[in-house]
C-alpha cells in the first residue's frame, strides 16, 4: 500500500505547486500593487503548504521538520502581506480605483502629506 | 507515476519562478518588487523542499528553515524602511 | 534532464536577472539592496544543490540577512542621498 501513498503524495505535491504557479501568474496580471499582494501571498501560501504535505506524505522520516516549516510559515506570510500593504497604502501607491472610498487616512492622519 | 507528477511538479515550480522574475524585473514600484521577491523566496523554499525529496537528506531541510525566517525578515526591514521614508 | 539540472539552470537565470536589477542605474538604492539580496538568496540555493547544506546556510545568513538588514539600517540614517 506504500505505492498508494506515493502516488497521492506526488499528487498533492503538484497541486501545491499548481498553486504556486497561478499565484505567480497573478502576480503578472493583476492590476495594481494591493491586487498583486494579495494573489502573491494567499495562493503561494496554500500552495506551499500544499507542497509540505505532500513532501510528509512522501517522506514520512521528515514530518517533523515539515511540520515545524510549515507553521512557521502560517505565522509569518500573512503577517509579512499585511505589513507591506499598510507600507504600500502608506506611501500612497498608485490603485486601480483611485476614486474609492480610503478609510485608512482618515483614522491615520499622520500618515498623510507624504508623497501624495 | 509517482516520479512523473514529481517532475511535473518541479517544472510548475520552475514556471513559477519564471513568471515572479519577469514581475522582479519589470515592477514598476518598489512594493511590486518586495513582493515579487517574497514570492521568489517561497518558490525557492520549494524547490529546496523538492531537492531534499530527491536526495533523501532531512539536513537540508534546515535551510529551508533559515531561508523561511530570512524571506520574512528581508520583506519586514523593507517595509519598515519605505514607511519611515514616506514620514 | 533530471530536476537537479533544470533547477540550476531556471536559478542561474535568476541570479543573472536579480544581478541586472541590482546593478541597473536608473533604480533607487532599495531595490538594489532587495535585488542583491535576491542574488545572495539564489546562490544559497545553488550551494545547496552542490551538496554543501552548511555553506547554503551561511551565505542565507550573512549574504541576505545580515547584509540587507545592515544596508538598510545604515540608509535609513543618512540624509539625502536622491533615491528614487
Amino acid at each position: 500500500m506504500s505505492g498508494l501513498l506515493e502516488i497521492l503524495g506526488a499528487a498533492v505535491l503538484f497541486a501545491g505547486t499548481v498553486f504556486l504557479a497561478l499565484g505567480a501568474l497573478g502576480l503578472i496580471r493583476m492590476p495594481d500593487s494591493f491586487n498583486r499582494i494579495q494573489a502573491g501571498t494567499k495562493a503561494t501560501t496554500l500552495g506551499t503548504l500544499l507542497v509540505l504535505l505532500g513532501a510528509g506524505l512522501l517522506a514520512p522520516t521528515f514530518a517533523f521538520k515539515l511540520v515545524l516549516i510549515g507553521v512557521f510559515l502560517l505565522f509569518t506570510n500573512p503577517l509579512s502581506s499585511q505589513v507591506l500593504a499598510r507600507a504600500a497604502a502608506r506611501i500612497h501607491a498608485p490603485k486601480v480605483l483611485g476614486g474609492a472610498v480610503d478609510r485608512f487616512d482618515e483614522d491615520h492622519p499622520d500618515a498623510k502629506g507624504g508623497r501624495a | 507515476m509517482a516520479d512523473l507528477l514529481i517532475l511535473a511538479a518541479a517544472a510548475m515550480a520552475g514556471i513559477a519562478f519564471l513568471l515572479a522574475l519577469v514581475r522582479f524585473l519589470r515592477g514598476p514600484t518598489a512594493v511590486d518588487r518586495v513582493i515579487a521577491f517574497d514570492v521568489l523566496t517561497i518558490v525557492a523554499l520549494t524547490g529546496i523542499v523538492l531537492v531534499a525529496l530527491e536526495e533523501g537528506r532531512a539536513v537540508y531541510l534546515d535551510v529551508a528553515l533559515v531561508y523561511a525566517l530570512l524571506s520574512f525578515l528581508g520583506v519586514i526591514v523593507v517595509a519598515r524602511y519605505l514607511e519611515d521614508r514616506a514620514k | 534532464m533530471s530536476i537537479l539540472t533544470g533547477m540550476s539552470v531556471v536559478l542561474a537565470a535568476g541570479m543573472i536577472v536579480a544581478a541586472l536589477v541590482a546593478i541597473s542605474p536608473q533604480r533607487s538604492i532599495a531595490i538594489s539592496i532587495i535585488a542583491s539580496g535576491a542574488v545572495s538568496l539564489f546562490a544559497s540555493v545553488m550551494f545547496l544543490l552542490l551538496a554543501a547544506p552548511d555553506v547554503a546556510m551561511t551565505e542565507a545568513a550573512i549574504g541576505s540577512g545580515l547584509t540587507t538588514f545592515l544596508f538598510f539600517f545604515v540608509l535609513g540614517r543618512v540624509r539625502g542621498g536622491g533615491d528614487d
